[in-house]
């Protein structure tokens, strides 16, 4: 399901890093040696033999991130991202797996065009890509794509991303024949006669501003819909870029009931509030956009206590003269690869919101779990995928910050703290600064 | 890791804009405005001689740049820009680079090309003169920005407050109609609210904006709520701003029905004030509007003489900062 262009595997040593792996439980200085791309051995005084040897002295040593959740803009918008951009970014990120979502230029609803995507990603992405492909022909909501032959051709889940699927008998269908491919279902929830027009949180920075407010209920009653569907079909599915409290409340007690739910949230959302639009800053707009205070309190608390399990940046480039219009003019969307560590370790470690330990799971094993991808891990056996990073380093966003053909971050021009050394994926050194 | 370059210009979160533009209520003091206020009487009594033209802006270049259409903003602008002697140059959207889909961005860097002091744009999308402020050296005023601010309209709805009530200092104003898509109802409360006013808003449900009291007023969907108020603000129902299907309100017969303004739900002595252009009919009763008790007339008045304060007090020394840098030395 994950695709790259093939490469050396490295023979390293990682000496003295401070080793934080919370699904094995480990938070220690430890050495780690890979030999051709797996980890061999975890341990202090390790021989190195002829392998290169990087110092981690002061560093942490994590499993590498997954992002579930990445426009790639290929194909149809090659000025904004490539696969071979797209993936230097998430390299750059600390990333060792990316999904790219279906709703490009052609959408992905065809064999023809996930089997362009996948030969594409063998050569020239610098990491593991996975490709969901559509629900729906076309995006358009009425007909089922051929799921069985996209997920043979190597489709990671399936998502009408950018829209809803408006229809519940729709939905229902796609939840059912979702099933017999062993693919994730991905959901996208906006009630669009809710949201129409919405530039902005409903509320009162809404109220004052006068910018058509897109309200949180928009969200959340099209989560509880296809909460109650999935109830219903006793189908699993993922719901995509939760930022509502009602949202979370009702993950929660569909959860609670038994239903198999996953949910991910986004760096902005955990980060920034519908305040920060005052600015009326282009890249703080998106879809869902930044909602109130009370909102993102509950979606850190929901990331604390494991209703949300993976973080996802929604990374979605524009280009310049797009986003340099009045905001309501402008599209909705931001980036995210290459920041959404600092932004995390910097708005919600730092302060003391959030443990480290739960940062690295939500945005490595939790996101792989949620479509059943394998966890990245410090285990011997397993092949390398980990990221090393200084978290003493701080230093401010500017355009020079990104490897992305888009510059359309939110947080430009601030200053954060934590900053990727070295990213290893699938065995390969695919980043070192 | 590297220490930073300076980051594109255009792409810098904006800034709250500095003094040297009128661009939001939110951006001025009371002490400004009472200064705006005081100016704007200096030139109501210039008006009153037989030549009125005065020479404070000879040679400066005021621009007028309207993306929608206006006929009091644009004629009161132009005028008040004529009247102190600025050269003026007024630029519509239809018939213009607009048409051929130039952004908005590369109009106003076309403009700014010609030094001009003064750029005055109305635009349908909020926050369109930040976007020309920073793309230009010129002190831009906000004619109108989607439904987000018209600072200057409620410039002018506080002079003639004043010259009528001879007050603002714990007024009670009723706004009443559609607050949803209204910048004069937002540049207005805000207004009301530096100077000390207390502002209630009265309309239907679905035009009254969720959490709006946060602004700090009230309100209330109980059109004899009006009955308590010193002065009632009527706002247009803005028919071109009504989606199809909607259903803001059921119908503008009943819209005028239950909110309508007429002389039964008014008390002798209220004064009666509408932006304009007024729907008759529609939300405000024919005999209201022309009764004498109607300040409209004199809003229409008032616009000049507090536009010629804002273009003056951009442009010459006071209280409101004015740019150090000369323009010419952009170019």
């Amino acid at each position: 399901m994950l695709f790259a262009k093939a490469g050396p595997k490295e023979n390293i040593v990682i000496r003295g890093a401070r080793v934080v792996d919370p699904v094995q439980a480990i938070d220690a200085a430890v050495d780690v040696r890979i030999d051709d791309g797996v980890i061999a051995a975890l341990g202090t005084d390790l021989h190195t033999n002829s392998h290169r040897v990087v110092e981690g002295e002061g560093l942490l040593l994590a499993p590498a991130f997954v992002d579930p959740h990445v426009h790639l803009r290929t194909p149809g918008r090659e000025d904004e991202e490539t696969i071979a951009s797209g993936t230097a970014a998430a390299a750059a990120g600390g990333y060792c797996a990316i999904l790219a979502m279906p709703n490009t230029d052609p959408v992905v609803d065809s064999a023809a065009t996930l089997g362009s995507l996948v030969e594409a990603a063998r050569a020239d992405a610098e990491l593991p890509v996975g490709f969901l492909a559509m629900v729906t022909k076309g995006q358009r909501g009425a007909e089922l794509t051929e799921m069985g032959e996209l997920a043979a051709a190597g489709a990671a889940g399936f998502t009408d991303d950018g829209v809803p699927v408006a229809s519940p008998g729709l939905m229902r269908r796609a939840l059912q024949y979702c099933a017999v491919t062993g693919r994730r279902l991905a959901l996208h929830c906006e009630e669009t006669t809710l949201s129409r027009e919405g530039q902005m949180h409903e509320g009162a920075v809404s109220a004052e501003l006068g910018f058509t407010g897109y309200p949180s209920v928009a969200e959340s009653l099209m989560v509880e819909r296809d909460l109650a569907l999935a109830a219903y079909e006793r189908q699993p599915l993922h719901l995509l870029h939760l930022s509502a409290w009602e949202s979370v409340q009702a993950v929660r007690r569909a959860r609670a009931e038994g239903v198999v739910a996953t949910a991910e949230v986004t760096p902005h959302h955990l980060c920034r509030t519908d305040e920060d639009v005052r600015s009326l800053d282009t890249n703080l707009k998106m879809n869902p956009p930044l909602r109130s205070v009370s909102d993102r309190t509950a979606l850190i608390e929901a990331l604390k206590d494991g209703t949300v399990t993976a973080v996802a940046t929604d990374h979605a480039p524009h280009a310049r003269h797009e986003k340099e219009a009045p905001f309501e003019a402008a599209p909705f969307g931001v980036t995210g690869l290459e920041t959404a560590f600092a932004a995390l370790y910097t708005n919600l470690v730092e302060p003391g919101l959030v443990p480290l330990t739960t940062i690295v799971e939500r945005m490595s094993a939790g996101p792989a779990r949620a479509y059943g991808l394998d966890q990245p891990r410090v285990a011997v056996g397993s092949p390398a995928n980990l990221v090393l990073v200084d978290l003493t380093a701080s230093y401010r966003i500017t355009e020079d910050t990104f490897h992305s053909l888009s510059v359309n971050s939110w947080l430009l021009g601030e200053t954060v703290k934590g900053a990727v050394r070295t990213t290893i994926a699938a065995g390969r050194v695919v980043f070192s600064a | 890791m590297a220490d930073i370059r300076v980051m594109r210009e255009d792409l810098r979160p904006p800034a709250p804009p500095p003094k040297r533009h009128f661009i939001s209520i939110k951006d001025v003091t009371r002490d400004d405005v009472e200064r705006l206020l005081a100016t704007a009487r200096t030139f109501e009594r210039s008006l009153e001689r037989e030549v009125k033209k005065l020479p404070t802006l000879k040679g400066r270049l005021v621009i007028n740049v309207f993306y929608e259409s206006s006929t009091r903003t644009s004629s009161s602008f132009e005028l008040a820009a004529k009247r102190l002697s600025a050269d003026t140059m007024s630029i519509k959207s239809s018939g213009s680079s607009v048409d051929k889909g130039e952004s908005l961005k590369d109009t106003a860097i076309t403009l700014g090309a010609y030094d001009p002091d003064v750029i005055v744009i109305r635009h349908p999308q909020i926050g369109a003169p930040q976007l020309v402020a920073r793309a230009t050296a010129a002190h831009v005023v906000n004619a109108g920005d989607g439904k987000h601010q018209h600072p200057t309209q409620a410039l002018l709805d506080l002079y003639t407050m004043r010259e009528h009530l001879g007050r603002l200092e714990a007024l009670h104003v009723a706004i009443v109609g559609d607050v949803l898509h209204s910048r004069v109802a937002r540049s207005l409360i805000q207004a009301l609210g530096l100077m000390g006013a207390h502002v209630t808003l009265v309309g239907p449900p679905a035009l009254l904006p969720r959490e709006i009291e946060a602004m700090g007023c009230e309100t209330t969907t109980d059109i004899a709520a009006i009955g308590g108020a010193d002065v009632v603000y009527i706002l247009r129902m803005q028919r071109e701003r009504m989606q199809e299907g909607a259903n803001y309100v059921p119908s503008l017969r009943e819209y005028t029905a239950r909110w309508g303004v007429t002389p039964e739900r008014l008390r002798p002595g209220q004064k009666v004030m509408h932006p304009g252009p007024m729907n008759r009919g529609v939300e405000i009763d024919p005999r209201v509007a022309d009764h004498a008790d109607a300040l409209i007339e004199s809003q229409v008045r008032a616009g000049l003489v507090t536009r010629m304060a804002v273009l003056y007090d951009l442009l010459t020394t006071g209280p409101v900062e004015i740019k150090t840098e000369s323009v010419m030395e952009v170019a």
